[in-house]
């Protein structure tokens, strides 16, 4: 995961309980146990490096966004993608695994 | 009206697919070029025109395919009809040498890239007033789209 969690100082005075840490959540996340967590804003990979163009060859760029273990395309929630890049980014997972590029189930061999 | 809908049949015979197949491993490569110059034929005949060949190499698939491992990757870019297509993967699923093949309709996407880059230039041109910027870039855009 790209996220850094890091404990600062200073619990807030509102101690509300909320479970675990929240997914996607920016600076500020979830408090546990009076500790402030202050977590990285995820950002768009596309957006930032200005990709604009996901193509279904470019296996080494897909090979970031599917699970490593299962080969499952990676939720937004956790790699932070926006959601226009994250349904192109879909669309040429499905196309380079029909080509054999990425495996269907599994990891690449 | 007529004119916009003879464009528009113009638009239909000006597709560009990229047309991606792997062959068998132990393929030799003067069989590849075989395959290649027949699919090329094909292609000319039927009025379209093959832009790119590229050989990929061989690469190890993500998965078994008719039980081999390997493969060897070959991308054509084709300009052409819908019709013209279908015939080339009639002769793929025939060929017996190919294992397995996928078609991309490329040329929307490419219109988006270029418009997309087209609308980044037009603001990197004009970046200490960014207020007129949209509308310089969209006035430019406007005759593209004409």
């Amino acid at each position: 995961m790209a996220d850094e969690n890091r404990p600062t100082h200073a619990p807030s005075g509102d101690g509300g309980e909320r479970r675990g840490p929240r997914p996607g959540g920016g600076p500020g996340g979830g408090r546990e146990g009076g500790r402030k967590y202050f977590r990285r804003k995820k950002v768009c990979k596309f957006c930032v490096e200005k990709i604009d163009a996901i193509d279904y060859k470019d296996y080494r760029l897909l090979g970031q966004f599917v699970s490593i273990e299962s080969g499952k395309i990676v939720p937004r929630r956790l790699t932070g993608v926006c959601t226009p890049h994250q349904r192109r980014l879909s669309l040429a997972i499905k196309q380079a695994r029909n080509i054999a590029l990425l495996p269907f189930a599994g990891r690449a061999s | 009206m007529t004119r916009a809908a003879a464009k528009n049949l113009e638009k239909q015979m000006n597709r560009t697919y990229e047309l991606m197949f792997i062959v068998r491993p132990d393929m030799p490569e003067e069989e590849q070029d075989k395959l290649v110059s027949t699919l090329e034929t094909a292609i000319t005949s039927s009025g379209g025109a093959l832009q790119k060949v590229e050989r990929m190499g061989k690469r190890r698939l993500a998965y078994t395919v008719r039980k081999f491992h390997d493969g060897i990757y070959i991308l054509l870019v084709v300009e052409g009809a819908g019709g013209l297509i279908h015939e080339l993967e009639r002769r793929l699923r025939v060929s017996e040498p190919v294992i397995k093949f996928l078609t991309v309709r490329i040329d929307e996407e490419q219109k988006r890239l270029d418009k997309v880059k087209k609308l980044r230039d037009a603001k990197r041109r004009a970046p200490a007033t960014p207020a007129p910027a949209p509308s310089e870039a969209a006035g430019e855009a406007a005759p593209a789209t004409a």
